[in-house]
This record gives structure tokens, sequence and C-alpha cells, in this order.
């Protein structure tokens, strides 16, 4: 592992850390079996680093999981649920473009291809959530693949009731039902609102109707009649 | 004047006939709307109150009056200009909210922050917590009606807030915090007096519990108001100093400490085994003097050396994933952040502390009295901003 920092100091206590990684490792290997065993196939990859674990369930057992972590391992504390859109942007940054997208808006260029994270993944959206055991310190991030033409997966409502607002979020900002939610309505955004902002199609419309602030907008000099400088010959 | 007999037994009769209508009426339930624009609320949340009488049958927090779409802003900025829009989630302490990151930032970039960066972020990251909490002190005390406590709020507020100034250049939203260090080094003179803020702000503290813990109109209406058990205070969600007032002992500080040097000073994590109004108070209060002595004992040690650790000029995050969160004033704040290789991050989800822990008003707020909405959300302690983000 190549660290950028120059201290000896830091050096030590990162190689101390590394030293100390791999009883976590055992620790979360074991996790890991057990959840394999619980969850059979639908235990689709696994991921550790540095003491953090991830797993991809598929979407039918992500209630499961929620299940077997808060009974079974003790993982009590919800800490969030989201989602990720993989697909990248096709309308880029907005902002390395040379010219002002309020007057001249960009095509939509091709999207380049998907690629996806941690615990790899088949499918544009994928869930993200992460779970606590506040009492031994272990924590977990759950991954599962939504298939693009049936954006829904089972509600931890049940089982956490704290995922209730987070999945009203999720719902409005991607557009992934969750069945068994007790009501997924706006919880951000009008009721009006049409589309789902997080998604990568989604343009930033903040860019499209103002100049972007960032942009060297240089105002042209006052000119005179003969098309001279006005200001010519003034003191700077 | 005297009372006649007659009089006497026309009074009685008007109260008769109106406990008959009482009767024979039966009240409908009414819906009671609080806010967006109440003090208590920090900013601008509306609570839709469903009431039977004087209790409430059931609360729905809407909110989103000032959603500004930090995650989607986020992907389309540099690292380094994300740190602008984060220290406006939760603007009291806003120093804390760009450690966690510049720490999942830095971790990407396997760079770490010399020691004495990280020092320094350690107190100015404490700094914070002091700023914020000593604002709910003196808040708290508003909504059972005392109104001279907040004075002294602001009044002691000032002396960290001038402290964070004199070392960040601004007072509320500092942007000071950089992938691997700090922008700049501490100006002269700032350590001793740092020292004396933090002597005021212990003062502060011994006048707010002599004005406000021990009084008894305060302890009448937070006692064994807003009970929330520890299991589904965790199951919702909560964190910091609501999840501590319920006898959870896990302050991520101390439990699963990452870039900053809370390990480094001896120094307690309270809790409150009531789970009531009083007891999230109570926490807030005895860590705000814990915070004084860890910054104290920060002063101490700071370790000589460079500020900044070695990375490129244009910041270029290689691919990955990290979640990296930390205590912050208000609770558990993280950062998922994800990576492609790129200037500016791929998807940043952000978790928010307030976001959680105002989740569980839906389910505390069920069957309890008017008066008694305001309280407990004041002792939840959120601010709007890292609700809405």
């Amino acid at each position: 592992m190549s660290r950028l920092s120059s201290t000896d100091a830091v050096e030590a206590g990162a190689e101390a850390a590394e030293a100390d990684a791999p009883a976590v490792d055992v620790e979360a290997e074991a996790l890991l079996a057990r959840l394999g065993d619980a969850l059979g196939d639908d235990l689709v990859e696994s991921h550790t680093d540095q003491g953090a674990v991830w797993v991809r369930v598929e979407r039918d057992a992500w209630a499961d999981l929620a299940g077997f972590l808060r009974d079974e391992e003790g993982f009590g504390f919800f800490n969030f649920l989201s989602a990720i859109d993989w697909m990248p942007s096709p309308f880029g940054r907005d902002m390395d473009s040379s010219v002002d997208n309020a007057l001249d808006p960009p095509e939509p260029k091709e999207p380049d291809p998907t690629e996806t994270g941690v615990a790899g993944g088949d499918t544009r959206f994928q869930l993200l959530a992460r779970v606590n055991d506040v009492t031994s310190g272990r924590s977990i991030i759950a991954k599962a693949d939504l298939p693009a033409d049936d954006l829904r997966a089972p509600s931890w409502v049940e089982v956490y009731p704290g995922a209730d607002w987070h999945e009203r979020e999720a719902w409005e900002m991607f557009g992934i039902d969750f069945d068994g939610h007790p009501g997924l309505r706006h919880i951000y955004l009008p009721g009006e609102f049409e589309g789902h902002p997080l998604r990568k199609d989604y343009p930033l419309l903040a860019r499209r109707v103002k100049p972007w602030p960032g942009l060297v907008d240089v105002e042209l000099m006052p000119t005179t009649d003969d098309g001279g400088d006005a200001t010519e010959g003034a003191e700077p | 004047m005297t009372v006649t007999e007659r009089q006497q037994l026309s009074y009685i009769a008007a109260q008769a006939a109106d406990a008959r209508v009482n009767l024979e009426i039966e009240t409908e339930g009414m819906t009671l709307n609080i806010g967006p624009q109440h003090p208590a609320t920090h900013g601008t949340l509306r609570i839709v109150a469903k009431l039977d009488g004087e209790q409430v049958v059931a609360a729905e927090p809407v909110m989103g009056y000032m959603h500004r779409g930090y995650e989607k802003l986020a992907e389309v900025r540099t690292y380094p200009q994300v740190t602008t829009l984060i220290n406006r989630i939760d603007w009291l302490g806003s120093f804390a909210n760009e450690v966690p990151f510049i720490l999942a930032a830095e971790r990407l970039m396997e760079v770490e922050a010399p020691p004495r960066a990280q020092w320094i972020r350690t107190i100015l990251f404490e700094l914070s917590r002091i700023a914020n909490i000593t604002l709910f002190l003196g808040d708290m005390a508003v909504q059972v009606g005392a109104i001279t406590p907040v004075f002294f709020a602001f009044r002691d507020r000032e002396h960290v807030l001038n402290q964070i100034e004199a070392a960040t250049g601004g007072r509320f939203h500092p942007n000071f915090d950089r992938i691997g260090g700090l922008k700049d080094d501490l100006p002269a003179g700032w350590i001793a007096e740092t020292r004396q803020a933090m002597r005021k702000i212990r003062n502060f503290c011994d006048e707010i519990e002599e004005l406000v813990e021990g009084n008894e109109i305060f302890q009448a209406r937070t006692r064994g108001i807003g009970v929330i058990p520890p299991d589904v205070g965790l199951s919702y969600g909560l964190t910091g100093a609501n999840i501590r007032a319920s006898g959870v002992d896990w302050d991520v500080r101390r439990d699963s400490p990452c870039g900053l040097v809370h390990n480094q000073v001896d120094w307690k994590v309270w809790t409150h085994p009531d789970g009531d109004s009083f007891a999230r108070f109570w926490v807030r209060m005895q860590e705000t003097r814990e915070a004084t002595k860890i910054v104290d004992q920060l002063l101490d040690g700071i370790p000589s050396g460079p500020i900044m650790a070695k990375v490129p000029v244009i910041i270029k995050v290689p691919a990955g994933e990290a979640y990296v969160e930390t205590e912050n004033p208000l609770g558990v704040m993280g950062y998922y952040v994800v990576s492609k290789g790129d200037l500016f991050p791929f998807r940043v989800k952000i978790r928010s502390a307030s976001f959680s822990n105002v989740s569980i008003t839906p389910w505390l707020l069920r069957g309890v009295y008017v008066p008694d909405i305001i309280t407990i959300l004041g002792s939840l302690y959120f601010i709007l901003g890292d609700i809405d983000r």
C-alpha cells in the first residue's frame, strides 16, 4: 500500500493498523460464512476492505437479509438506506464546457459503458443500505441489484421502522417501489413534481437556467462610435 | 358584593347544562398545524398533528422546505468544491460536516493527514460541537418558557465562534478542511485564548445547571416526557446524545475512531438510563463539559510538523467506494462516496443525523399532550439543514 504522507509517525501508525487488520477479517469471514448458510444462493457476492464488509444479495432476499441481520446477528441499529444509479451521466459535468450552458445547451452524448463498484453488480440501479451492531461495533453494507424494467424491492419497514423515510426518499429520488411500505409519498419535493432527480439521466436544471458562476464571464468593454475602445488612454 | 343563593343556583345550573352539552355532542378530532415557522424547529419543519382533545392521535412531520439537493449538486463539483456545500448541512457546527467527507476522500486516495493536522482537526471538530450544543442548552429552556438562558447561550457561544473565526476565517462556514490536511496553521496566541474560552464555557454550563436543570418547572415539563426505549431508538436510527440518553453506551469517537485523535486523550462517554427529554438535555450538558476537557488536553499535546501531506494540486480520487462516519454534534454523520477515478465524485450519499433522529417523531408523539410536542422536538434537537440536505 503506498501512502503519500511523508511523516514517519503516520507510516508507523498505518503499519500497526494493517497488522491488526487480519483479526478483523477473521470475524468478517465468520459473519459472511453464517450469512452464506442462512441465505444460500441468494448471497451473490461479498467484499471486505479495512474492516468494512459489503454483501450483495438477490432482490428477493432483501427483506430476509434484514431479518437475519437483526434477529440472528444483533444488528439492531439501522444506519441508512439509499440507492445508486450506475449509469454514467449522459450530460457529463456540464461545467467542463467553455460555452454557457444556459444559452447554448449541449447535446446529450452517448453514455460510457456502465461500471459497478465494490461487490459488483449487473444492473443499472442498486439498493444500498448499512446496519450496525452497536454493542460489538460491527457494521455491514448491503447491496441488491434491481432490474431496470421492474424497479421494486421488499420493504425493510417491518424489520427496521426507521427505513420508512429512507425508502420514501429512494422512491422519490430514484423511482424505486418498495413492496409493503405503508405509504410511499413525496418527502422533500412538492407533490406534483415529475421525474426522479438523482437518476443520472435527469439533468441538473440549475445549470440550464442560469450561467454557471464559475464560468469566466468577461463583459465586453464599451466602445466609442468609431469602434475604438472608450477607455483608451485612460489611466488604469 | 354578596352572592345570593339564587345566583349560586343559576351558576350551578349553567355548569350542569354545559356538561350535558359536552356529553351529548361528541367532539370531532381536530388537526393542528405546527410550523413551518416555529422556534422549536430550527428552520422550517411543519408538523401536522391530529388531536383528540389535548392528546395527539397522529403526528406527521412535513419537510422539504429547505431541500437543496446536495447529493445531486456534489456530482458536478470537484472534491475540494464539495466542502463548500456540505458546510451548509448543519450550519451550527459546520466544520464537523467537512471532516467525514474529507476522511472518506482521504481513505480512497490512501492519504493520511500529518499528526499536527489531525490534532488541530480534532480540536476544531470539538469546538464546533461546543458551539452547536451551547445553543441547544439555552434553546431548550426557551421551549419551556424561560427566555433568559438563550441570551446567555448566545453570549458564551461567541467566545467559541471567535476562536473558530480566528483559526479558519469563518464564523459559520469555515471551509477549512483539505484532503491531506488543513488550509492553514493556527494563528499566534490562539492556544491560550482557546483555553480561556473553554473556561468560559464550563462556567456557562454551571450557570445553566443552576438556572435550568434544577428548576422545578423545567423538571416537571421534561421528566418522563417523550421516553424512547433503546431498542426502538436504534431501529429508527437514532444517534448521538438522543440514543445515549436511552442508556446505549455507543460513541463513534471512542468505538470506531477514524482519522481523528480522540483516542489519544482521556475522556468519558456519558449516558443516562431514563430516555426522556430531561435525559437528552442532561447528556448534552455533560457532553459539552467533556468536549471542553477534550479540547484542553488536545491543546496541551499538539505535535509539531507540517500541516499538509503531499497531495497533487489537482485532486483525482482513485475508483472505489468508502463510507466514513463521525460523531457530529447532532449525531452520527457519514458520507458514502463512490468514485470512478475522476475529478468529481460519482455519487455521494449523505447520512445526516437529524433525518434519522426526526424519523422517530410519528412514533414518539403519539399520545402526548400538545405542549409536550414542543419540549420533545426541542430535546431531540435537530437542524433543518441536516434533515433536508
